[in-house]
């Protein structure tokens, strides 16, 4: 049961980008560690700026 | 014997879905139990998913889950990034489904739940699944190109400006239509005009949140936002008591037409954090909540359905707009059948996160079974109201009289009795002036939301369950609003920047401002002029946006088929095919009609010669001909769109064909843009999601 709720709790972390932070911190661990990542401020206002460019909602 | 169970289920469960279809199809004068709609619906979603999708997806695309697909391939961590399957769903669901699956169906519930009903079902699982399906598998093999783009690659420039008009237009119709039904259930009413003003303020407030007081904590941002809106929908009523307060909130129609342009140029220009973004977050939790409760009170309650099978309004004099059965039924309803603007989520968007080919089928034809079913959902809270009340409530004063009097005297001699006291009642009830012409199917549907919520989860909260069903169409109308406007802007700019690249900058400011308000004021002339038209504008805009988003499904399919038959799978072309054909078909029809037709509630012509002939000869009161000559233009304006946008279609249809005919005749056409093969190295690993 317990295990159920995490798995839903992170399900909608995810759904929401409420992890966004953590996954980019995860994947420039993996594949660019030398450089310094982004503060999470700044990460985040890119990642706003993004995912709204372009058509991103329907009728 | 596994296997003889398994088929002995699919047999029972065709078997029950083809008893549902019929009892609904041929049931006359009985009323009718929603719990066979659902059925029906679950039925035939089971089998056109089991079957005809997973054909699909083995046989004529041949889906490959070996292969790497673009998220996988160019994985950045930020817009591709390979994603669980749910979340990907969850992501495409919420992009697809808007306002559109819940007004179309209310509206065209004017010919009764049948045609409606049948062309939902079977529109979605063979036409627009289908469409969704096969543009997310042909994006994904194409590094998750646009429409536009896949269009230009695959049948050349001519398919690509197509589909970049298309699209450009479609925005600024659907805009207007969505504005004006918002207008349309604020006008007169200082509770939703103050609810719907409250979200503007709160998703600021969460926008501020996850920006600068916490940064990234969308879901803490988000669950603040959510309870501010609950208590704005109850925040309105205490304002609706209070007489001097109510003053403040109480316009008329044109004076909110002004105010929802205003808030759309301010929402194309200020930032996306501080509007857009919030008040997106918001309108999907509240969007995703609301229909869930939706399903469950429809699963719980089982209401009946009260609205014939099929109303004489069959024949083309429906109040709520002109035409008959055919073709208006299919332009009526396009989200929740078949939409083309679905084709740019599935194309662009989605691809960006899809982790394997092998989930195409769950994605596409899944999320496209899953809006299918909110439209069924709108069709049911329409048709259980009493066809009396559903008629006083979407026609307008034009057709049916300004006084209450004479409206129910007018629908009652339809053969659909309703009072002046039940409408009054009614009202009462749901804590509004009066429910009279409130046309474009937003207050329909929040009547019948409120009745089923009351009698789920309590009668004493009818008001507020009206008014929380207001907001809840209400906010993500003005997200599509906001969201296309920015859009609109960003490919004007992007146009215009072609003549003069200093107007192409996104972060020049006069340019943005020029070109934001070059939108707003595209989509707003045609707002105005839906307000100020006495016989409702809804009657005019929708069955435009329903042929201009049958003209971008229709443009989505072309690609489609010219590419199955360029890729050598002619035999399985029919597949994307017969629906275009289709399409062209009801579009032509529908646009022919519009333009040719004799019927002044059809033909745009002969709608501005009539008014033309009657301001001439003096026959209009002075209000009237005071706004006629501008009635007059834009009924000859939206002719020539009509007549432009059908001409667009079979533009890009001869062009799909004239590749395809190349092709088989040997000759030599644009090569097939396909990426090529990347073994996968992606594991199914869970604990990576």
């Amino acid at each position: 049961m317990l295990n159920k709720l995490k798995m839903f709790w992170r399900m909608l972390r995810r759904l929401s980008g409420d992890d966004a932070y953590e996954r980019y911190l995860q994947h420039h661990a993996e594949h660019h560690s030398v450089e310094v990542p982004l503060s999470k401020e700044v990460f985040f206002k890119q990642w706003q700026d993004e995912k709204w460019n372009g058509v991103k909602r329907c009728c | 014997m596994n296997n003889l169970l398994k088929n002995s289920i699919w047999v029972l469960i065709a078997a029950l879905g083809a008893a549902a279809v019929g009892g609904i199809a041929l049931n006359r004068g009985e009323h009718i139990n929603t719990l066979w709609f659902i059925t029906a619906a679950l039925c035939i979603y089971a089998i056109a998913y089991r079957f005809y999708a997973a054909w699909i997806a083995a046989t004529v695309l041949a889906v490959d889950e070996t292969r790497a697909t673009p998220a996988e391939r160019l994985d950045n961590g930020r817009d591709f990034v390979p994603t669980n399957k749910w979340i990907v769903f969850g992501h495409h669901f919420a992009a697809i489904a808007g306002p559109g699956p819940l007004v179309g169906p209310t509206l065209a519930v004017q010919f009764g739940y049948l045609p409606g009903t049948l062309w939902i079902l079977f529109g979605a699982v063979l036409g627009g699944c289908v469409q969704d399906m096969v543009t997310l598998f042909l994006s994904t093999r194409r590094d998750a190109k646009s429409l536009g783009q896949m269009a230009r690659d695959e049948l050349g420039a001519l398919g690509g400006t197509a589909a970049l008009i298309g699209t450009f237009a479609i925005m600024i119709i659907l805009i207007a239509v969505l504005g004006l039904v918002v207008v349309n259930a604020m006008k007169h009413s200082p509770w939703a005009t103050a609810t719907v003003s409250a979200t503007i303020p709160i998703a600021m407030i969460v926008g501020l949140y996850m920006r600068s007081f916490r940064p990234g904590q969308v879901l803490e941002a988000s669950a603040l936002g959510v309870v501010l809106l609950l208590l704005a929908v109850m925040g309105g009523g205490w304002i609706d008591h209070n007489p001097t307060l109510r003053v403040w909130f109480d316009h008329e129609g044109l004076t909110l037409a002004w105010w929802v342009m205003a808030y759309g140029f301010a929402a194309a220009i200020l930032p996306v954090w501080l509007l857009l973004a919030p008040r997106d977050y918001l309108s999907t939790y509240v969007k995703l909540g609301t229909i869930t409760l939706l399903a469950v009170a429809i699963i719980m309650l089982q209401p009946t359905v009260k609205m014939p099978a099929l109303t004489q309004f069959i024949d083309g004099t429906g109040p709520i707009f002109g035409g008959k059965l055919f073709p208006f039924v299919f332009i009526t309803i396009a989200c929740g059948a078949i939409s083309g603007f679905h084709s740019l989520i599935a194309s662009g968007t989605t691809p960006k996160l899809l982790s394997n080919e092998r989930d195409i089928r769950m994605i596409g034809y899944g999320g496209m079974l899953l809006e299918s079913f909110v439209a069924i959902m709108a069709m049911m809270a329409a048709t259980v109201l009493d066809p009396g009340v559903f008629f006083a409530i979407n026609s307008p004063a034009g057709v049916v009289g300004k006084e209450a009097v004479d409206a129910v005297a007018k629908i009652s001699s339809w053969g659909f009795p309703v009072t002046v006291d039940q409408m009054q009642l009614l009202a009462n009830q749901m804590g509004e002036a009066t429910l009279f012409a409130r046309t474009g199917g937003a207050p329909s549907l929040a009547v019948g939301m409120a009745s089923i919520f009351g009698s789920a989860f309590g009668e004493s909260m009818l008001a507020l369950w009206y008014h929380f069903a207001i907001m809840f169409e209400a906010i993500f109308i003005l997200t599509t609003l906001d969201a296309g406007t920015r859009v609109g802007r960003f490919m004007l700019q992007d146009m215009l920047g072609n003549i003069w690249p200093k107007l192409g900058e996104t972060s020049w400011m006069p340019s943005v401002v020029l070109t934001s308000g070059l939108v707003v004021a595209g989509w707003g002339y045609f707002l105005y002029i839906g307000v100020i038209d006495p016989n409702g504008g809804v009657n005019i805009l929708w069955p435009l946006f329903g042929i201009a988003n049958q003209m971008l499904a229709a443009i989505a399919l072309c690609v489609a088929t010219g590419i199955l038959v360029k890729s050598g799978k002619l035999k399985y072309a029919w597949v994307t095919g017969v629906p275009l054909a289709w399409l062209v078909t009801i579009t032509s029809t529908a646009a022919w009609e519009k333009i040719a037709s004799d019927n002044i509630r059809i033909g745009f012509f002969s709608a501005a010669k009539d008014l033309a002939g009657k301001l001439a000869a003096g026959m209009l009161p002075p209000d009237k001909a005071a706004i006629a000559p501008q009635l007059i233009f834009n009924q000859q304006l939206d002719g020539w769109l009509t007549l432009f946008f059908v001409a667009l279609l079979w533009l890009i249809v001869f062009d799909m064909l004239r590749v395809c005919s190349r092709y088989l005749a040997g000759k030599p056409v644009l090569p097939l843009a396909e990426a090529p093969h990347c073994p996968s190295q992606l594991i199914e690993d869970w604990v990576r999601d």
